[in-house]
């Protein structure tokens, strides 16, 4: 999708200024979805692990979404989204991950998350998260 | 007569469809591609040589666990081949990642010499797709390098 259509899909995104954190611990991973974002022109920043979100939300920082990986080491997805809920914290969080059995993706909504998308990230799945979070103003 | 750059296009054409065809990549790779642009003009290779680092080091991870006889950690070997399949499902590398649910399958049954027969597959896989790959670039590179442009291909 090119610059123009995304522009068209969402007409307010440019002036929305979003903000993202990626939290996945696969350099591949990390590459491609900030790669999405900036597609999107939405600022990100990215971190390798569950614990270290916490810490960056901790230190005061603040994003509009966070897209969390489940399986990290230190602390992965779901520990990482029951923690920033307890802290009150209500950026939305969407759960990416390649698990994919009904189970799995239960434990991981119940964690907190607003949405889940199953991995691999397209810009259709990243469209979709935004719709469905309602960060797309129909003008 | 063809010009070279309509032979290297062709070339390129055909190629990249093969790739398609035999399995080597699938949508995913397409995706990648799409995200390829002006300010990132060299993406997907950057992204395919992160991929192939990460193989590199898990299959060696894992090769490590499986010398261990007696010994093994599958639990160990299924989180490697996890993070394996989650990246080769990111890049579109579809036989890898074919080969890494088969894997994962040995793993989580304890079938050792399943495990081993299918982590060597899995080696000589990436390893293949990698030259495969990098054929690709230099066809690319020559075509630019030639004037020309590199043409989208309809899968």
């Amino acid at each position: 999708m090119t610059r123009d259509q995304v522009a068209e899909e969402l007409p307010n995104l440019a002036e929305s200024k979003l903000t993202a954190l990626v939290v996945d611990d696969s350099f591949v991973n990390q590459t491609i979805h900030q790669k999405l974002l900036n597609r999107l022109g939405i600022k990100n920043d990215v971190v390798t692990n569950g614990k270290e979100a916490v810490d960056v939300y901790c230190s005061g920082g603040n994003y509009d979404l966070i897209l969390m990986d489940m399986d990290m080491p230190i602390m992965n997805g779901i520990q990482a989204t029951k923690r920033l809920r307890e802290m009150g914290i209500e950026s939305k969080i969407a759960g990416v991950t390649t698990r994919a059995n009904e189970g799995e993706k239960k434990e991981f909504m119940e964690a907190g998350l607003n949405d889940f998308q199953e991995k691999p990230l397209t810009i259709s799945k990243l469209l979709s998260i935004l719709h469905k979070l309602n960060f797309y103003v129909q003008t | 007569m063809d010009t070279l750059i309509a032979q290297l296009q062709r070339r390129f054409c055909d190629f990249t469809i093969s790739l398609y065809h035999q399995g080597f990549l699938d949508d995913q790779f397409t995706e990648l591609k799409k995200l390829q642009d002006e300010c990132s003009p060299d993406f997907v290779a950057e992204v395919v040589t992160l991929f192939f680092e990460d193989c590199e080091k898990l299959i060696s991870n894992m090769a490590r666990a499986l010398d261990q006889t007696g010994n093994v950690d599958f639990k160990l070997v299924g989180s490697s081949v996890h993070q394996l399949k989650g990246s080769s499902s990111s890049v579109g590398a579809k036989r890898v990642k074919g080969l890494c649910v088969t894997l994962k399958e040995c793993c989580d049954s304890q079938n050792y010499e399943g495990c081993v027969r299918c982590l060597q597959q899995v080696d000589i896989e990436y390893k293949t797709l990698k030259a495969k790959l990098q054929d690709l670039f230099n066809l690319e590179q020559q075509i630019v390098q030639a004037g020309g442009r590199i043409p989208q291909v309809d899968i």
